[in-house]
């Protein structure tokens, strides 16, 4: 079986964003960028499932601008067989990426599709369950165990209330939660090795869909600041500041 | 003018108070005509509890065998047929809203507003991105039918009111999919209070230490009526089930006061506690970034400073 697995590249979790001060957007010039890390837990699956000899390929996916190349290439060190990068200057949203992946199926022909279950910088957590959607496939989000026998994925979900467990018949979408798996380091070699893994580039605008802006962004502001409060110097001082606020 | 269908959150017969929260933003949309959708297997109680929101004009029913568990598949062709008519889809933004919602949106061909905090106009809205460290505000095409996720802690529950609001069967004719079943909810019994909804929360990072040392968290909050909740660290370290997660990609929660101890504060976390009211936090670490944030911080050993907390108290 073959798995398509989304590795978008996003400002780095360490990285303390600023808004620009005109309120245009986030300072990204110069900032760390990674993988989302539910795509590098996505991948981790995915290479798991190769491992057990449930799946023989895995395809990591990134639809982004042309400098992707180095950071499809970290998919390939940590062991994808092969990457496809769909080339874009545009910001790409979540209904738009969904159209995408939709179309790389099409092509594919995959038996499974592992997406992060949100990118870290939008933060939107929607593609995987609008690719669910436009595919008429199940969908398994926030999975921290997946299983896979007999045509069907059996998926422990993190849900508010608890675990959720699911069945869903294959081919279908799942989205990751942190719990999955430990994503692998990737070593030197691998990286020597990845340089002649095939990248497979397509446009965008030849895949027949359009980068629509859905939502537009008008405007970005920081978020309402807390102020830093009194330090107290002991338990009781504690106890009674809250019952004075009426809190205890 | 517009008409908003919110999508009701229930589990075992009883509604989520994600509800009227997501109908507290309806109400924002000036003028909105609000109607709540239960979709459930037995939807009585659920509808008789719906209907007595504030603001609610309709509360609409499917009662379907199928719909007797959460499954978005099932959901959503269902929600998708019932939005004809409406301009605005409202769904809470928890587990059960952020996996339904898209699959109604990318059925009807749009884009989802993800974590609505707050309404501009029937069109503009602010929401959080990059964990809650920029806020945008994002304009949605006016001739399109807007399909929203509504950040719960951003919004008071809408209030309960004596009279009712009609309830209606609906017939909604949609194939209904069977390639996802339920099997099973592991759900964390516990007597405590529901993280996401209560006043006040205890709780504990990797600073706890281990699974046993955690009942001393457990005992504090029960001793002040608190809810628990956990830092990823301490998920992680399994000293208690992922549904106690609070930030980022765990529960974001609002409650009046949210005690941190042994949580040093990462921005993952502090994006899940930026609403409380009050913010406490004991940490050994005077250097940690917690305190930045605290109305009340405490510098010691939580083991020794607990003990003392519940003298205090007594
Ligand atoms: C200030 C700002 C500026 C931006 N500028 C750009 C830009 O210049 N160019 C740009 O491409 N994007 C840009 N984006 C990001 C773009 O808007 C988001 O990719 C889009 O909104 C999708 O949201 P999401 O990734 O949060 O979706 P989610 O639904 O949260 O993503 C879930 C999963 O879907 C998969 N996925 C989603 N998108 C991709 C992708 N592109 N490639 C591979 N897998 C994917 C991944 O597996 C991901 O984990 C920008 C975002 C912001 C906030
Ligand atoms: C994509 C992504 C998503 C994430 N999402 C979340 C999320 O949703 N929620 C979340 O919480 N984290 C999240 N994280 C993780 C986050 O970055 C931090 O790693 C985590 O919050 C740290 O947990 P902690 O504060 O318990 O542990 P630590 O950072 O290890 O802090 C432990 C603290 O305990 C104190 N301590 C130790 N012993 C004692 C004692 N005896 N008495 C008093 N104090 C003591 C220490 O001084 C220290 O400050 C996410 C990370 C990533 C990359």
């Amino acid at each position: 079986m073959k798995i398509l697995v989304g590795y978008k590249r996003v400002v780095d979790y360490n990285v303390r964003i600023q808004v620009k001060p005109d309120g245009s957007g986030v300072v990204t010039d110069g900032v760390k960028l990674s993988a989302n890390p539910f795509d590098d837990i996505a991948l981790e699956e995915a290479l798991r499932l190769r491992e057990k000899g449930v799946a023989e390929e895995v395809i990591v996916v990134g639809i982004g601008p042309t400098d992707l190349t180095a950071h499809l290439r970290n998919g390939l060190a940590m062991g994808a067989n092969r990457a496809i990068h769909v080339v874009t200057g545009d910001a790409v949203q979540p209904l738009t990426a969904a159209r995408v992946f939709l179309k790389l199926i099409e092509k594919e022909q995959p038996e499974l599709v592992i997406l992060g279950k949100q990118a870290i910088d939008d933060d939107a957590n929607q593609t995987g369950q609008m690719l669910a959607a436009l595919w008429d496939r199940p969908q398994a989000t926030f999975a921290s165990k997946v299983e896979i026998a007999d045509g069907k994925a059996t998926v422990t979900r993190e849900v508010d209330a608890g675990l959720e467990v699911i069945e869903a018949e294959l081919p279908a979408v799942i989205t990751t939660d942190l719990r999955l798996n430990e994503p692998r380091f990737i070593k030197l070699p691998d990286i020597m090795k990845a340089k002649s893994k095939p990248i497979d580039t397509i446009e965008l605008g030849s895949l027949g869909v359009e980068a629509h802006d859905h939502l537009k962004t008008t405007h970005y502001a920081a978020p309402a600041k807390r102020s830093k409060g009194v330090m107290v110097k002991d338990a009781a001082e504690l106890v009674a500041a809250l019952k004075q606020k009426g809190l205890l | 003018m517009s008409k908003i269908l919110v999508i009701a959150e229930h589990l075992d017969g009883k509604l989520n108070s994600s509800t009227a929260r997501a109908v507290s933003a309806a109400v924002a949309v000036k003028g909105a005509a609000i109607d709540v959708l239960v979709l459930a297997d037995n939807v009585d109680a659920i509808a008789a509890e719906a209907a007595k929101i504030d603001g609610v004009s309709r509360v609409l029913t499917v009662a379907r065998a199928e719909n007797a568990h959460p499954l978005a598949a099932v959901l959503a062709p269902q929600i998708a047929k019932a939005a004809a008519g409406y301009s605005h889809v409202f769904v809470p933004s928890t587990t059960f809203g952020k996996d339904v919602a898209p699959r109604v949106a990318a059925l009807l061909g749009v884009a989802q507003v993800s974590d609505v905090m707050s309404v501009e106009t029937a069109h503009t809205f602010k929401r959080p991105i990059y964990a809650g460290n920029a806020i945008i505000t994002v304009e949605a095409d006016a001739s399109h039918t807007v399909v929203a996720t509504i950040r719960s802690a951003s919004w008071p529950a809408a209030g309960a009111i004596a009279s009712s609001a009609p309830v209606e069967a609906l017939t909604i004719d949609a194939a209904l999919p069977t390639h996802t079943r339920f099997v099973e909810l592991k759900q964390g019994s516990s007597d405590r209070p529901d993280l996401q909804s209560a006043s006040k929360v205890v709780s504990g990072g990797r600073g706890v230490g281990s699974k046993e040392n955690f009942d001393i968290i457990f005992k504090f909050a029960d001793r002040i009526g608190a809810a628990v909740g956990a830092s990823r660290a301490a998920v992680d370290a399994g000293y208690v089930p992922s549904d106690l997660q609070v930030g980022q990609t765990g529960k974001i929660i609002a409650p009046e006061l949210y005690m941190a101890i042994g949580i040093s504060g990462a921005i993952q976390h502090l994006t899940g506690i930026k609403d409380a009211g009050t913010i406490v936090a004991i940490n050994k670490d005077g250097e940690a970034p917690i305190f930045e944030i605290a109305d009340f911080g405490l510098v010691g050993d939580l083991f020794k400073i607990i003990p003392e907390l519940e003298q205090a108290l007594s």
